[in-house]
This record gives structure tokens, C-alpha cells and sequence, in this order.
């Protein structure tokens, strides 16, 4: 402990396994969306499966995060104080509190991923022949449904690291890059699990190859935020000399980043993975960052 | 709105008897730790170790000795929320359980609270945490009951040595300083008052005479407000969207339907 910063004088506010949990599938659902709205919008036909995919992710996942933060409540009957004040039974609404305005996007996006998913299942002809017939809207509905739920799905992959910020903690107080950094790896993790998901139905699309060269892009990208995040750090970066920092270097710098980026750009160089491995990789990777960046202040 | 109201709180003359700690508990009807099988820290004649959901005041026992104990000295000191002027709890709960009162004076509301402890990592001063029976996050509440029933708070009544005192604001300050200026009259020139001004969180409501650096008593140096890393937080985290989505939109483009369309 570092005596001269006053983060270091507060206490922890105890979010443990089931906010990392939050953490890495909300970044997934709705980084997943958002990659699945930019296929939608911007790529071919031919792509169309690869966004519907991304639309099933989205829905459960962003379902399974809402279950995941009630349970986690210390009063889960209560969650609804987040949206509709208790007194008044007016809204609950305060733009300059994270929590508060995450809360909110999370049940619009939750909406709107419930929406896709539906039209998704349409698509694929596999809602019951006479729900089918009800569900036809137009391209250009759809594409507002896409933009404004990619809007909101990134917004939710994004403000855990500003909500992190906007505290009193070490570490997550201690840098602004916190929200950059879960984003990233919100878009490069989610690009990993749509590969994965898509390489296990045995699909070859050209979105396939495109996703791919997004997801390491977003690694490259990742890197550099996380290194922006160390030197940001100056003086706390003391706090992450012990298990987490060997954690960051080994499980997300080199397993998670460093490693599937040399699987993709020399695929013979270590084995040939496939695409499997460095999806999987990255999974791992994202997961971990979430990991060492939640737990690490914790355990101050 | 009543006149700001809080506690000046003198360690000078604080005997660590921790009569404000029995008093907060009896009054607030806290729950003993561990059902009442306390344990002892091992490291300190202090067993009550921190402020939390069920401690609101703590007596902090500084125990400063020689390797061989034949000379030390004890800094005593009964900590307490600072019920800030500029509150970083406040600022954060996300379900408006938090108010300010009219006494100018933090609360948290019990049956609004779901327990998501936002505002425990949010507080500068660590005073914040979950009680384990309600499972609300609690903290002192400068008796907010008393106070509407114009009664003084129970640790400031029964604190024998006048350590912790209440009043207004501005008496409170008066008070205070004079207290300093006493001291150091009287050669002890290290005495300073700590959250007495507005520099401070706007002030702090509950503040402290102390004769060391903040950080001896397990106060923050420079304590701020949480909100300071909303905007560049959030600017850095849209840079961050607008990369990816530029790179996402020359990434998946059809360049062939492109060309189609032209």
C-alpha cells in the first residue's frame, strides 16, 4: 500500500465472481450484437447467417447478465429500484451515475436484442407457421432496430469500465482507460466467439474470414489499450506486482493476445491451429482481463 | 432547510473509552459481530477494527511503539461518516436511496437500498459497507431521528471527554479553531483541523482536529469525488467505439454490392 494515494484508504464494495461473470458476457452480448448489426448493415447476403448468429448470442446472454446482477444484489426483490424511484414511483434516472444509466441501457438493449433474435428465428423459418406470418418488417425497420440495438449493445459492452472509473478504488479509479480497454475486448472477444460458433456449424462465409481479420485488429488494438492503461496507472501500477500482474502478463498479454495473434499471422508457427485455438485463446484471454481487473482492487 | 449540522471531532482529548460506539449501537439497534462471539484483532487493543454496516462509529486506536516498547504514544481517534458536503455516495446510488437531508447532513434510506455497492467503493473514506441482516448498505446517520426529534446524537451525548462535539457547522468551525489555536499556544504545533474548510468535498460536515498527517489516522490525503473520471472515462470509451466501429464498417463493407449499386 502505497501511503501518498488516497484510493487506497477506502473500502472494497465486495463485487466478485458474479460481476466478472457480468462483465465478460455482457461485453460478449453486445459486442456480439454490434458486429452482428455491422454484418447486417454493411455486408452481403451471402453474410446473412453469420448475423443472425450473433443475434442468437446476444439474447441469451443479455437475459442471463440481467439474472446474473439481480442475483447479485444484496436485496434481488429490489432491482427494480434501479429503473422506478421507491417513494415516488416516478423514474429513476441519474445521467451523471454509470450504474444508473447501465441499468437502464441494459433493459433497452435488452429489448431490442429480444427483437433481433426473434426476427433472426423468423429468418431461419423457426417459429411456428402462424407466429412466422405476424413477424414481417420492413429492411428499413429492421435496420433502425440494428443501429439503435447496436448503439445500446455497445454502450452496455463499454460503461463497465467507466462504471469501474467513476469509484473511489485503486486501480479502477486510478485510469480513465478502463471503459476503452472493456470494449475492445468486448469486440475482439465477441468477433472469437461468433468464429467459434460459426467454425462449429461448419460455416464458410466471406463475413467468416472478415470477423477473423477484425478480431485481430481488435487484439492489436487491445494491446495497445492495455499498455495505455499501465502507463496511466504511473505509481499504482505497484498494486499489480504480485499473483494478478503474473495473471495479466501470462493469462492475457501472451495466452490471450500475444499468442493467437502469432497462431493467425504465421498459422504454421507454432501448430496448425485452425480457427478453433485462437478463438478459444481470446475467450480465455477476455475473460482473464476481466478477472484481474475486478479481483486486483478488490483484494486491496 | 435547518441549519448544516455535524460533529467536530477533537482527538486531543479522545480517552478511546468507545462509550460513542456503545451508544451508536444501543441507539441504532446494531447487531453484535458474529452473533456476539467477538474475536480479538491480535494486533491492537482495538477490536472493533473498522467502520461498516454495523459499526457507524469506530474508535481508531494509532498505536505508535518503540521496537523494544519503552516509548510510544497513542493517537486516538472516533472515526465516523464525514457526511460530505459534495458526497461521492450520494452522487453514485443509482436507486436515490441516498439523500441529503434538511440538517444538510447523508443518509441512506433502508427500505429503498437493494444492496448493489456502488456507493461502498465510491466513498473516499471507506465508512460504507453492507449490514448482514438487512443487506443494505449502512452507515451513520448523524441520528437523523434524533435530530427530527431535536435531540443531539447519541455519541455526542455520551462521549465523557466532549472528543466528539455537535452543532451547527458554523459554531462547530468557531469552536474548532480556537481549539487549534489553544494548542498551539500551548506548543503542540501540530495541531490542524482536517475537512474544517469548503477545499475539502465542499467540506466536511464531520471533521477533525488532528495532530499528525491524515494518513497516520487511515485518512485519505486528498480525498476526491468519484464523478472525476466520468467524462474522460466516457470520452475515452466512445474513442475506443468509434475505432472499432470505423474499423468494423471498412472491415464487413461489400465492396462488390458497392460497385452494383454505382
Amino acid at each position: 500500500m502505497n501511503p501518498e494515494l488516497s484510493t487506497f484508504f477506502t473500502d472494497p464494495p465486495h463485487w466478485r465472481w458474479l460481476i466478472v461473470l457480468y462483465f465478460f458476457f455482457g461485453g460478449l452480448a453486445g459486442g456480439c450484437y454490434f458486429l452482428a448489426a455491422l454484418i447486417d448493415l454493411f455486408s452481403g447476403p451471402e453474410d446473412d447467417p453469420l448475423a443472425r448468429l450473433g443475434y442468437y448470442i446476444a439474447f441469451p446472454l443479455v437475459a442471463l447478465c440481467g439474472l446474473i446482477l439481480t442475483i447479485d444484489l444484496g436485496r434481488p426483490l429490489r432491482f427494480w429500484h434501479m429503473l422506478i424511484e421507491r417513494n415516488t414511483l416516478g423514474l429513476m434516472f441519474k445521467p451523471w451515475s454509470p450504474m444508473s444509466v447501465g441499468s437502464w441501457a441494459l433493459m433497452i438493449f435488452g429489448v431490442f436484442a429480444f427483437v433481433s433474435f426473434i426476427l433472426a428465428l423468423a429468418d431461419d423459418n423457426r417459429l411456428p407457421a402462424a407466429a412466422a406470418r405476424r413477424v414481417t418488417v420492413p429492411r428499413a425497420l429492421r435496420r433502425v432496430v440494428a443501429i439503435i440495438g447496436g448503439f445500446f449493445g455497445f454502450y452496455v459492452a463499454g460503461y463497465t469500465g467507466v462504471l469501474l472509473a467513476v469509484t473511489n478504488r485503486p486501480i479502477w479509479s486510478d485510469t480513465p482507460l478502463l471503459g476503452m480497454l472493456f470494449i475492445v475486448s468486448a469486440a475482439s472477444t465477441s468477433a472469437a466467439l461468433m468464429i467459434l460458433l460459426a467454425h462449429r456449424y461448419g460455416w464458410i462465409t466471406p463475413g467468416l474470414a472478415r470477423l477473423d481479420r477484425m478480431d485481430n485488429w481488435m487484439i492489436v488494438l487491445e494491446l495497445l489499450v492495455l499498455i495505455a492503461v499501465m502507463v496511466s496507472l504511473g505509481p499504482v501500477l505497484r498494486a499489480w506486482l504480485n499473483a494478478w500482474g503474473a495473471l495479466l502478463i501470462v493469462g492475457v498479454i501472451i495466452i490471450g493476445l500475444l499468442l493467437p495473434l502469432a497462431l493467425s499471422w504465421r498459422p504454421g508457427w507454432l501448430w496448425r491451429p485452425g480457427r478453433v485455438t485462437p478463438a478459444v485463446l481470446v475467450l480465455i484471454g477476455g475473460f482473464l482481463l476481466r478477472v484481474v481487473v475486478v479481483l486486483s482492487s478488490e483484494s486491496v | 432547510m435547518a441549519e448544516p449540522m455535524g460533529f467536530y471531532t477533537d482527538t486531543t482529548v479522545c480517552i478511546g473509552c468507545k462509550a460513542c460506539e456503545v451508544a451508536c449501537k444501543e441507539w441504532n439497534q446494531l447487531p453484535s459481530t458474529n452473533g456476539g462471539a467477538n474475536t480479538l484483532s491480535g494486533m491492537s487493543y482495538d477490536n472493533t477494527r473498522t467502520l461498516d454496516g454495523i459499526h457507524w462509529r469506530h474508535v481508531k486506536f494509532i498505536e505508535q511503539f518503540s521496537e523494544d516498547r519503552r516509548d510510544g504514544r497513542w493517537l486516538l481517534m472516533s472515526d465516523v461518516c464525514k457526511h460530505c458536503v459534495q458526497a461521492g455516495c450520494l452522487e453514485v446510488c443509482p436507486t436515490g436511496a441516498i439523500i441529503r437531508t434538511e440538517f444538510d447532513t447523508v443518509v441512506i434510506q433502508s427500505n429503498t437500498c437493494n444492496g448493489c455497492r456502488d456507493c461502498i467503493g465510491a466513498c473516499p473514506f471507506g465508512v460504507i459497507d453492507i449490514n448482514p441482516v438487512s443487506n443494505t448498505a449502512q452507515k451513520c446517520t448523524l441520528c437523523y431521528d434524533r435530530l427530527q426529534g431535536g435531540l443531539e446524537p447519541a455519541c455526542s451525548k455520551a462521549c465523557p471527554t466532549k472528543s466528539i462535539q455537535f452543532g451547527t457547522i458554523r459554531d462547530l468551525r468557531g469552536r474548532a479553531q480556537q481549539r487549534v489555536e489553544q494548542l498551539h499556544r500551548n506548543g503542540e504545533e501540530r495541531a490542524y483541523l482536517y475537512g474544517a474548510d469548503d477545499k475539502m468535498l465542499g467540506g466536511l460536515n464531520s471533521f477533525y482536529l488532528l495532530v499528525d498527517k491524515p494518513e497516520v489516522y487511515g485518512l485519505p490525503p486528498d480525498p476526491k469525488m468519484p464523478t472525476r473520471n466520468l467524462v474522460s472515462g466516457s470520452l475515452y470509451t466512445v474513442l475506443g467505439a468509434i475505432l472499432i466501429g470505423v474499423a468494423g464498417i471498412f472491415n464487413f463493407r461489400n465492396r462488390g454490392a458497392t460497385q452494383v449499386r454505382r
